[in-house]
């Protein structure tokens, strides 16, 4: 199976081993994710102004050539999925900003959102399937209790997201079946750890986070799993990781783990 | 009790303004409280978030441009997905949020201030989204 690649900035920065350990996995599920010549920065939040066509661009381009490859894209970080999901959308549905998209670009082809974007954990439930991926695993993380964040980028609009029950999601909770340990479902895991707001309303969330991690250890969370760096740069800042009770790391790296490549 | 006329005339061009950036239907709203309800950021805000449609609805659209609560919303979505009226009140809150910094020399964050604001771990995410959140 071979799929076009979206990294995004912070996988080649802060969040390298969110990247690292996905490649790695998909390798050894005989996956082939080709990453992209020329992907440009996603812009780490969807527009939600109907009149901002300029900001669309990059996630149209990324669409754009893996659709031309007749390629699926992937994403790992939640940020660019979330953008990415939702541009194709407007391409889609949205006259205005398909009309404006299109003729800046001057595309050989006009481009109406035929392509297709999907998440990594999407990649392992529809395409290769928690089944085959546990027959895969090397060695089961048993014994392991793990509680899923899955934040809101990946399930909020749920109608264009289309990941996963809003308010009631399971598929990490699945992909931590499948690999062998046992899921947790906590109260908070679909709460907003405060996001973009870290960069100067710290304290703020610092208390979104908290009351995130309690309601995990409440509910005897021994690790926290995520998709998103800016999740886990927010958790890790909470009171209470701060005392290191709790560790929050990214599903590829249990992923990883459990394929015995890590 | 007294009769009150929605979306008034008084401000109108701004709030022509809000409702055309966000492509929402204020008079959709039923003030349900849902949002205010399963907002995750609602403890810091000074207005809550189905007052803000509310002060719109009303055209007192001062109280929310100078309100905290357009600037402590996180843009999580949980309202907009919760609504029981398919109002969506992040695209509300952004367009807002726009028709203040979009004026010239209004940004919220500028560039020069950025650096202050980083330890070594942030991820470029974070900056990013905040640049695009509060600079224009």
């Amino acid at each position: 199976m071979k799929y076009s690649y979206y990294p995004g900035c912070t996988l080649k920065t802060k969040a390298q081993e969110l990247e690292k350990f996905a490649l790695d996995s998909a390798k050894a599920l005989g996956v082939e994710l080709e990453e992209q010549k020329e992907w440009q920065c996603c812009g780490a939040v969807y527009p939600l102004a109907k009149d901002e066509i300029a900001t669309k661009l990059s996630s149209v381009r990324s669409l754009v050539a893996a659709h031309e490859k007749g390629e699926k894209l992937v994403t790992l970080c939640a940020a660019c999925h979330h953008v990415i999901k939702r541009v194709n959308e407007d391409m889609k549905i949205d006259d205005n900003v398909r009309k404006k998209v299109n003729n800046y670009l001057k595309l050989t082809e006009e481009y109406k959102g035929e392509g297709e974007v999907i998440h990594y954990l999407e990649l392992l439930r529809d395409e290769i399937g928690f089944d085959k991926l546990t027959e895969l695993v090397k060695k089961p993380l048993t014994d392991r209790k793990i509680g899923a964040y899955y934040g809101c980028l990946l399930l909020r609009p749920s109608g264009t997201m289309n990941f996963d029950d809003a308010e009631n999601p399971s598929i990490i909770e699945d992909f931590i079946k499948a690999i062998g340990a046992t899921p947790i479902k906590y109260p908070y895991r679909t709460e907003c750890c405060g996001g973009y707001l870290s960069l100067d309303k710290k304290e703020f969330v610092k208390e979104m986070t908290t009351s995130i991690v309690k309601s995990a250890l409440k509910h005897e969370v021994g690790e926290i799993v995520t998709a998103c760096p800016l999740c886990k740069y927010n958790l890790e800042n909470s009171e209470i990781v701060d005392g290191n009770k709790i560790s929050i790391s990214y599903f590829t790296e249990l992923l990883a783990e459990a394929l015995g490549v890590k | 009790m007294s009769r009150v006329k929605i979306n008034p005339d008084s401000k109108k061009k701004e709030l022509d303004q809000i409702l055309e950036i966000s492509g929402e239907n204020i008079r959709d709203c039923m003030q349900c409280g849902k949002c205010s309800a399963g907002c995750p950021a609602s403890n810091s805000m000074d207005i809550l978030p189905h007052q803000v449609i509310r002060l719109l609805q009303l055209g007192q659209l001062d109280k929310v441009a100078s309100s905290q609560t357009i600037w402590n919303c996180a843009s999580c979505f949980t309202c907009a997905s919760r609504c029981p009226r398919n109002v969506d009140l992040a695209k509300l809150m952004e367009a807002i949020r726009l028709t203040l910094i979009r004026v010239k020399g209004n940004s919220r964050l500028k560039a020069d201030d950025v650096p202050g604001k980083l330890d070594n771990k942030i991820p470029q995410q974070a900056i990013v989204s905040g640049f695009r959140k509060y600079n224009k």
